[in-house]
């Protein structure tokens, strides 16, 4: 064997980790797999799993996906996945994959009370459209609802949202996202004008500090992970410090451990503010160039029904999103309650941890990147402790700038590329565009040729309302899309029983028979990710597209097939007409009631007779893109091929125009299908790591420094709640937002914290994870972890099977008191992954007030003998 | 030591063992079949190069001794009756002498049934994989500049190699890993006898003990040519006949199970 040889081995051997030790394919299996990738096609793809968003290549034999691997050229993985990643090719593959429609029957008619029975397409749209009808008829737009999904593609979310807000003029159109980054979205429109992180994963390379604030990215974020602790064995000046009400796998590599007592993470970052001012660590230049000072009220009730003794005198509740100006010495004053000391007893975290965390804040010298997801966002003040960390890293100057930057993680792969961008939210039009906004309900009329006054102005109904409405009559049309709500919303039962019993019809777009599936009246089969063309945005605004690979099986299509199928079942004399809106009070309306456009859509030349899918779909601009296309490449398109055009291209297309000049600016699809992603805004080809700063953002003029130019919210009081409104244009806002309490805390009755969340080995619901059998082996069922003393103290053993309940609802599980997750006395953890102990039974649906987040982090339980 | 000495004695025992041997025949073979079970079931023993895999290896080997008798390092050995390998049967222990890979593998030479595989160069030799089973004491994985395995084995750097890891105790010095590669490693034991702890921290498996598989689902991307990353071929979307089948029933039944909903 020549030198040149065996050095080449070494270098592949060097590149290779120590874990991999035996781990080498032997030279049988080598020489077989071998034989079986000459017959593999290999094409370039998009991980399904969490928002990180890694590269990877998928192969496909004989109709089926067959094998994964990472995509060594992608910037975010380079070739490596977590061990759900490296099932990629198995999910869909289920034996009880949904591939009918299945209707609730009993005597051969739809029937609530029924049995499921397979039936037609045609029979299914036929039930599914008179139903939507019915309530639409008698209760107007307001009481239909689409719960969509941070997993929808971009094309299906786009197509839901002008499915609903230019077609049937109901703003009722949520994602699960809501249960998921809704209080980051707040965060950063309040604080900046505009949504998504200034920074990117690049910051992790270049950074002397992180701070995971309630994530858990050891086990969530896997490929981030390995990224951060690459950093701490390379750099001799990094930091990691781990922020959990638990212990977790983060803290194995971190530097400091701070576990802290439920919800005083607010009164943790109001100490660090306090001690950079005392220690005069607040860059001035930088706080006085780009930055303003800023409150806002503090009686805004925990997002509970109006009847709930905790939304009682809250006289704020409605308006929590109010905010002023206030000065530095305003701002400093609200934070002189928040000594080390107090802080220090409030939140259980000695004294010594505290300013040894806040030291690393306040150091000029150090580069600090702050890390969080679902410990921040799912809180009853997730708004404010986004804003808070804003705070920290503003008074710091420690932003946009390579290595520092406050980074709001997602959980979802397209929460960001598709909740967010397109806006599938109550409130939200695309490209951070909002449903009150005239100018841009008239920008959205243009773009989507509507006549004016088509848009809705009223906000919908979110996430959290939508459900209530199920059980208070207001929501009488909910249809699920890629999601699974019947396990993910807290309070489980009583939306079941909503679901159940109620006069209501429930649609399940579903790949497998889940427990939303079980609870609906309708199940429509659906096209999983490799059988669909799709775009998912991850959460450093990187937008990645990939092609289809193969056919869905039986009957089961796209979401987008679904949706634009519906839309050929309405007739644009029935929606466009007027309809009856409850509540309606908005400039240039009349109250309580949408106008009939019918007359201004006959001179922009449509025709009443005409069905929304003509008219929102299949317009001649959109048609223009025709199928087949050079860009596919040999690739199917079921999709295309039914409706005779290249839909997604047309919908990406159309899209595109929303963003261009706005700071969103995205490429068009094939530059997307010749690359590994690309981050937003993408001007002259060119994508951007760090937004707002000169010399990276194209958006930032030279000479400026930093321009945090988003647009909205920058006109408000000075001075106080009804002070004269002043111009922030260019400005972020520094926040003060005091502690406050939980909804629920554990009493003599109830004495035990319930956190909930997530393990490596599933994903959210476990709908798919837990279909592959590698996984469902490793991690069969949920346990309950807890404190060694606490389980001692009531008799339990470890592997014993107890009974957990709340004031809501109880769960038989196992109790864990070793492993993964180490909570502190007096808090139990449970992942929420397993249908067989649905834990959302026993959550609260309690939520933070602005963004209308649900707590999944904190409510009160207990535990018995089973 | 003399070599005259060690071939009398390896003589005088391939003698005794072909009389039992003969006995057993002419006795039955029930003791015997227990036997050849009981190393099966085990699959322990190192064997000499170009054995067979598994029990087809025990199933051609007659005991002859004529490996032993040619090995002219005294590595091999027949076992004994209580030893891990089947009563009879031709293997080694790297520990006390491995195996030297004689380019001209005089025992394969030797086999007269095929049960050493003739013809097999000695560098395609799979008597076993090593595995560096003991991390913990490895001087390596402390940070010691040891890899005494790395260079004594007779394919360096393709067999073992090193991977470089930051230290992050010091701050300013790296890790030596070792790492066998199992495409190279022989399981000549080299690697084993060479370890310079009391207990070798790296040993000569079987190895199908040894090894892991990865599933058929799955690629390292990074370990093909970036040519093929960059290929974005057509897909192959045609589904076989028989790939979905109808799995209604199954679908109804799990969507009636309401065991989870209910509040048991």
């Amino acid at each position: 064997m020549s030198q040149t040889r065996r050095e080449f081995l070494k270098t592949a051997v060097a590149a290779s980790v120590a874990s991999s030790l035996g781990m080498w394919v032997p030279p049988e299996a080598r020489a077989q797999a071998k034989a079986l990738d000459k017959d593999l096609k290999w094409d370039k793809s998009v991980c399904r799993f969490c928002g990180t968003g890694c590269g990877i290549m998928i192969a496909t034999k004989k109709g089926r996906v067959v094998a994964v691997k990472g995509d060594p050229e992608s910037p975010v993985n380079r070739g490596l996945n977590c061990i759900k990643g490296y099932f990629n090719a198995t999910i869909m593959y289920g034996e009880d994959r949904l591939t009918r429609p299945l209707l609730r029957m009993k005597d051969g008619k739809y029937h609530k009370k029924g049995r499921f029975t397979p039936v037609s397409w045609e029979t299914a749209f036929d039930v599914m459209t008179e139903k939507f009808k019915e309530y639409y008829t008698a209760q107007g737009p307001a009481s239909v609802a689409i719960f969509g999904s941070g997993q929808y593609t971009v094309d299906e979310g786009y197509a839901a949202a002008k499915f609903m807000k230019a077609g049937v003029r109901s703003n009722n159109l949520d994602p699960n996202a809501r249960h998921c980054m809704a209080s980051a979205v707040a965060g950063f429109i309040q604080t900046f004008g505009i949504d998504e992180p200034p920074g990117c994963y690049d910051d992790i390379e270049a950074t002397d500090a992180v701070v995971s604030w309630g994530a858990n990215m050891a086990e969530c974020h896997p490929i981030l992970w390995s990224r951060v602790t690459d950093r701490k064995l390379t750099h001799q000046k990094m930091k990691i410090v781990n922020l959990s009400t638990f212990g977790n796998r983060c803290s194995d590599v971190a530097d400091l451990e701070m576990i802290f007592k439920p919800q005083t993470d607010l009164a943790i970052q109001n100490f660090i503010a306090r001690y950079m001012i005392e220690k005069n660590a607040v860059n001035q230049d930088f706080v006085k160039k780009h930055c303003i000072f800023a409150t806002g009220p503090t009686d805004i009730g925990y997002g509970l029904p109006d009847d709930h003794p905790l939304e009682q005198g809250q006289k704020m509740r409605g308006k929590a999103g109010a905010h002023w100006s206030i000065t530095f010495e305003q701002f400093k004053e609200n934070l002189a309650p928040y000594t080390a000391e107090y802080v220090s007893d409030l939140s259980g975290v000695p004294k010594e941890k505290l300013i040894e965390l806040a030291e690393l804040y306040a150091d000029p010298a150090r580069k600090v990147l702050s890390f969080w997801t679902m410990g921040f966002n799912q809180h009853t003040r997730g708004t404010w402790v986004n804003e808070q960390n804003y705070m920290l890293h503003l008074l710091g100057g420690k932003i946009s700038t390579p290595g520092s930057g406050a980074f709001s993680l997602t959980g979802q792969p397209s929460a960001c590329g598709t909740a967010r961008e397109v806006g599938t939210f109550a409130h939200r039009l695309p490209s951070d565009m909002v449903v009150k906004n005239p100018a841009h309900r008239a920008k959205c009329e243009k773009l989507w040729k509507l006549p004016a006054k088509t848009l809705n102005p009223k906000v919908g109904t979110h996430a959290v309302k939508m459900i209530r409405g199920l059980r208070s009559g207001d929501v009488r049309f909910f249809w699920a899309m890629v999601t699974n709500p019947f396990q993910d919303f807290a309070n489980a039962n009583e939306w079941i029983r909503a679901a159940r019993e109620g006069d209501n019809f429930v649609v399940v777009s579903d790949c497998y028979p889940t427990v939303s599936a079980k609870v609906a009246d309708l199940v429509l089969p659906v096209a999983m990710i490799y059988e669909k063309w799709g775009a998912y945005g991850n959460a450093e605004r990187r937008t990645q597209h990939w092609r289809q690979q193969v056919m869905p099986p039986g009957e089961a299509k796209g979401d987008l097939w679904q949706l634009l199928e519906f839309a050929k079942r309405f007739k644009l004399k029935e929606v466009w007409r007027e309809l009856p809106l409850p509540g309606l009070e908005a400039e240039g309306f009349e109250s309580g009631k949408l106008p009939d456009v019918l007359a201004e859509a006959k001179t922009l030349g449509y025709d009443p007779e005409q069905s929304l899918y003509e008219v929102l779909f299949a317009s001649k601009e959109m048609t223009s893109h025709q199928w087949p296309d050079p860009i596919a490449d040999g690739h199917p398109n079921d999709i295309a091929e039914d409706f005779g055009f290249f839909v997604h291209k047309a919908l990406w297309q159309e899209y595109q125009q929303f963003g261009l000049g706005n700071g969103h600016d995205l490429a068009d699809f094939d530059t997307y299908h010749r690359v590994r992603g690309l981050r937003w805004p993408v001007v002259n080809g060119r994508e951007t790591q760090w937004r707002f700063r000169e010399g990276y953002d194209p958006y930032v003029k030279p000479g400026e420094g930093f321009n945090f130019y988003g647009k909205a919210l920058k006109k408000i009081p000075g001075g106080g709640p009804g002070g004269e409104k002043v111009d922030l244009a260019g400005k972020a806002k520094i926040f003060f937002r005091p502690y406050a309490p939980p909804a629920e805390s554990p009493d003599d009755e109830y004495d035990l914290w319930l956190c909930t969340g997530r393990v490596l080995e599933h994903w959210h619901s476990g709908s798919m994870t837990k279909r592959v059998p590698e996984l469902n082996r490793a991690v069969p069922y949920a346990k309950c972890y807890m404190h060694p003393e606490d389980a001692k103290a009531r008799g339990i053993q470890r592997n014993q099977e107890v009974v957990l309940e709340s004031r809501r609802g109880k769960v038989k599980i196992r109790v864990e008191t070793q492993g993964r997750d180490r909570p502190p006395r007096g808090l139990v953890f449970v992942p929420w992954f397993d249908e067989n102990v649905l834990i959302n039974k026993l959550t609260l649906d309690a939520t933070c007030p602005i963004s209308k987040e649900t707590d999944y982090k904190k409510c009160a339980c207990r535990v018995r003998k089973a | 030591m003399s070599a005259g000495g060690e071939g009398s004695k390896r003589r005088f025992l391939t003698g005794w063992l072909r009389g039992r041997e003969l006995a057993l025949a002419g006795v039955g073979g029930i003791l015997w079949s227990y036997a050849l079970e009981d190393a099966r079931g085990s699959e322990l023993p190192r064997r000499p190069p170009g054995a067979q895999q598994g029990s087809d290896f025990l199933a051609a080997c007659i005991k002859c001794g004529q490996c032993v008798e040619a090995c002219p390092y005294g590595t091999l050995r027949l076992a004994r009756a209580g030893e891990t390998a089947a009563l009879g049967s031709p293997y080694f222990e790297p520990r006390q002498v491995p195996c030297y890979l004689c380019p001209d593998a005089p025992c394969i030479a030797a086999c007269p049934t095929g049960a050493l595989v003739p013809g097999t160069p000695i560098e395609d030799a799979r008597m076993g994989l090593a595995v560096l089973s003991d991390q913990e004491n490895c001087l390596a994985f402390q940070g010691l500049r040891c890899e005494v395995c790395y260079r004594a084995c007779p394919l360096m750097g393709e067999a073992i190699a090193l991977a470089f890891q930051p230290q992050e105790r010091t701050g300013k010095h790296a890790f030596f890993l070792p790492v066998v590669r199992s495409d190279a490693c022989t399981g000549c034991g080299v690697c084993e006898h060479a370890c310079p702890l009391d207990e070798a921290a790296i040993k000569v498996m079987p190895r199908q003990l040894a090894m892991g598989r990865l599933g058929d689902n799955y690629r390292f991307g990074w370990k093909e040519r970036p040519a093929i990353s960059r290929d974005f071929g057509p897909s192959d979307s045609t589904p076989e006949p028989g790939l979905w089948r109808d799995n209604t029933e199954r679908v109804l039944e799990e969507l009636e199970d309401l065991s989870g909903i209910e509040n048991r």
